[in-house]
């Protein structure tokens, strides 16, 4: 057992924090965030320099070798510098996917163009009622000669609508719940019949509506009628990087907030010196460590063989990760008094941002739910 | 960064695990599990099982009976025997008085007491609070005056657990009343048949007699039963209290706790329904769960960087104090939640059991509503949780 990190994993977080010190700055991020679809073309390219957009693939497909703890150092990043770019959707969603179910020759041609950030992803699966359901699909793939013809609509498609190309879940075979007879589609995001309605999100990072009205699929990504399994597989690995990029949220928030509890002067003296504030943020504290080793535990539940155990640590995982950042997110806030409260303060655009990844990939009552039925921990 | 366990880690793992499991009589082990005090002979016999394979004090010097385990080492030892149900060795015994004398003592008293205290021939109490001296124990006003060559003792201490099976007392007295009050006191041991001493046994709300109070009444005890230096004292307890890092969470009992709840909610039924289907129940149940796992890993955390500091406490381990005793507390909420109606019949017990032997409703169900009140006390002794998180604010936050 070792919690140390390897020299090589210590200089990726170093470059990753410095880029994001450097770049990141509360008013660069505002310019950012003005850009089209929300993030930045040249912030993208130094990534795709620095290595990340590759790192999580094989060296052999243009990229970093990385395993799921170099994955948590940068999310964790990501976090602390609340970054707008699609790394989520695209590395670990699209490539992720690319990597679990495509062809070797996909992979071979997909994962390069991603890591030389060329080509940008979004995972098309959330429908109207399936909420964290990945098996609940109503939209439908037929064979058309070659090719797949879809029909339907997805929801809230993270970065849907600044992504080159789109992986859609689709029903091949089967009822709407069946977990078999559903695969995984890519469709070029310009393809026709596909509407694409972007928005942006309450913390900063776009989303879309999606139609599809026979829109012709550009390939499948495996058994057009099994995709289920590597679908589960990405979304428990995705679910492990939101909880590090949670954790450097709590962290920042954290930070932030005994900063200020230092600095700010009422009754004439600073309330850091008042005990009922410096136990709040002592428990802060506490539900950030929580945090902490949970995010570790799930980084490691990522590349557990068994899926059953895999998703029911991930959930666990999931629900201490929410329960800490909702209590962390709402203290932050109440401690800092009105200035959390603005737009001109950073606080509370973490606080929005966390806020936002309790639900995102299933809320506290869907993982609790999910451990319930996984049985004991221990 | 890895969180698996090197094949020689794994293997101490099972080395303990079978020791724990295998060496020690069935009944003592379920009645930790169940909550139940034990008796003075129960205590004594595990203590000596474990005294006899050299595993009762693995923190004392090596010179004294120690053992150079890795802190990944001291981890699997402490879990595995808190999941067997196999009770710590007593702790004012091997983590209080016996490393305060093999650091501070004289040779003299180390030979004098070590071993005896190893092997429980002596057996320990603590008195350090007062009442008028809780989590502010530097007021303490329990006096040693030298006469001659003589201690004189005149005071009061309370909260002294299991005094009635005591052979020896260590006891923090003020022997300079002008100093800064934590530059006055010492650290005196005593004889408890000594003339003068008086103790008067407290029942605690679970009905037990854990704890008492002793009176010092003109107690005259000779000057060598000083330790270490005069007026050193405060400097002796601060070491003794932070020699107890890790195991204070008591993860392997709160996970030995929930197997435990988990099988008798597969027992118990509410009409045709058993309680563990009813979902609110299980819902209490996991998030209990996963707090615990949280818990586990920030104690292996903490284990692992223990190896880095030289022996200084990390202050993250003041997490493990809070969390630790509020799951320890959580699970006897939910063994009452799995008992219903049976959680009410009460019995008086003797001095000394403390077991609620009522008769009436399933054997699990007499101690459930014990263990609950009883465990009120996790969050208060040990540096109460408002003290830990003074201790977070100070030591941490900077504040």
């Amino acid at each position: 057992m070792d919690f140390d990190l390897s020299d090589d994993q210590r200089l990726l977080k170093d470059s990753v924090d410095r880029l994001i010190a450097d770049r990141y700055a509360f008013e660069s991020r505002k310019k950012i965030m003005a850009e089209p679809g929300g993030w930045s073309r040249d912030m993208w390219a130094q990534f795709a320099e620095l290595g990340l957009l590759g790192l999580p693939f094989p060296e052999a497909q243009g990229g970093f070798g990385g395993g799921p703890v170099e994955t948590m150092l940068v999310m964790e990043a990501i976090g602390r510098g609340l970054v707008l770019e699609p790394f989520l959707p695209t590395v670990i969603l699209g490539g992720g996917l690319i990597q679990a179910a495509g062809s070797p020759e996909q992979q071979k041609t997909l994962l390069p163009q991603i890591a030389q950030g060329k080509k940008t992803y979004a995972f098309a699966q959330v429908e109207r009622s399936s909420r964290y359901n990945l098996a609940d699909v109503q939209t439908t793939a037929k064979k058309d000669g070659d090719s797949w013809i879809i029909n339907g609509e997805k929801s809230v498609v993270i970065a849907g609508d600044t992504a080159d190309t789109l992986i859609v879940t689709a029903r091949t075979a089967g009822g709407r719940f069946d977990r078999q007879g559903i695969g995984l589609f890519l469709v070029n995001a310009k393809a026709q019949g596909v509407t694409i309605q972007g928005y942006p999100t309450q913390d900063g990072t776009h989303a879309a509506e999606i139609r599809f009205d026979n829109a012709r699929a550009e390939a499948t990504l495996g058994d057009p009628a099994g995709g289920l399994a590597a679908a589960e597989l990405v979304m428990d690995q995705a679910i492990a990087a939101i909880c590090a990029e949670a954790v450097g949220l709590m962290h920042e928030m954290h930070t932030t907030t005994v900063d200020y509890m230092k600095t700010r002067k009422q009754f004439g003296r600073a309330i850091s010196e008042f005990q009922v504030l410096q136990h709040r943020s002592v428990d802060m504290f506490v539900a950030l460590e929580q945090a902490r080793s949970m995010s570790m535990f799930a980084t490691f539940a990522a590349s557990e063989t068994d899926a059953a155990i895999r998703s029911r640590n991930i959930s666990a995982a999931k629900v201490q990760i929410n329960n800490s950042g909702k209590h962390i997110g709402q203290e932050c806030v109440q401690l800092h008094g009105g200035i959390a409260m603005t737009m001109e303060y950073k606080a509370g655009h973490y606080f929005k941002r966390m806020t936002m990844l309790e639900q995102l990939f299933g809320d506290t009552n869907t993982h609790q739910a999910k451990v319930a039925k996984g049985g004991s921990l221990f | 960064m890895d969180l698996s366990f090197t094949p020689e880690e794994l293997a101490f793992r099972d080395e303990c695990r079978k020791f724990f499991r295998e060496e020690f009589p069935q009944a003592i082990s379920r009645k930790v599990l169940d909550g139940q005090h034990l008796s003075k002979d129960e205590i004594v016999t595990a203590h000596r099982i474990l005294n006899a394979k050299g595993w009762a004090t693995p923190h004392w010097p090596e010179a004294w009976g120690g053992k150079t385990w890795s802190a990944v080492q001291y981890y699997f030892y402490q879990d595995e025997m808190q999941q067997a149900g196999v009770p710590s060795p007593l702790a004012f015994n091997t983590s209080m008085v016996g490393p305060v004398i093999a650091q501070f003592g004289s040779e003299e008293m180390k030979k004098r007491f070590l071993p005896a205290t190893a092997n429980l021939d002596i057996w320990w109490c603590q008195g350090f609070s007062e009442p008028g001296a809780g989590s502010d124990l530097a007021s303490l006003r329990t006096k040693a005056e030298k006469r001659g060559n003589t201690w004189v003792i005149n005071g009061q201490k309370t909260w002294t657990t299991l005094a009635q099976h005591a052979d020896w007392i260590f006891v923090l007295c003020r022997t300079d009343a002008t100093a800064k009050k934590q530059e006055g006191i010492s650290f005196i041991l005593a004889d408890m048949k000594t003339p003068g001493i008086t103790r008067r046994p407290i029942q605690t709300i679970d009905g037990g007699h854990e704890v008492n109070e002793i009176f010092f009444d003109e107690v005259v005890v000779p000057e060598e039963n000083l330790v270490g230096e005069i007026n050193k004292g405060w400097d002796y307890a601060k070491f003794l209290l932070g020699n107890e890092r890790t195991g204070i969470a008591r993860v392997g009992f709160s996970k030995a706790r929930l197997k435990k709840i988990r099988e008798l909610a597969a027992l118990e039924r509410v009409g045709e329904q058993r309680v563990i289907d009813d979902p609110k129940f299980i819902e209490k149940l996991t998030a209990t769960e996963i707090r615990l796992k949280a818990l586990e890993m920030t104690q292996l955390r903490v284990v692992a960087n223990d190896r880095g500091r030289g022996g200084r406490p990390d202050p993250a381990s003041s997490i493990l104090k809070l969390e630790g005793s509020v799951i320890q507390q959580a699970t006897t909420e939910l063994l009452m939640d799995v008992v219903g109606p049976y959680v009410m019949p009460f019995a008086e017990s003797d001095e000394g059991s403390g077991r609620n032997e009522v008769g009436w409703g399933p054997e699990y169900a007499a101690q459930s509503a014990p263990a609950y009140f009883n465990n009120r006390k996790v969050s208060i002794y040990g540096g109460s949780n408002e003290i830990q998180r003074n201790i977070i604010a100070k030591a941490i936050l900077g504040f």
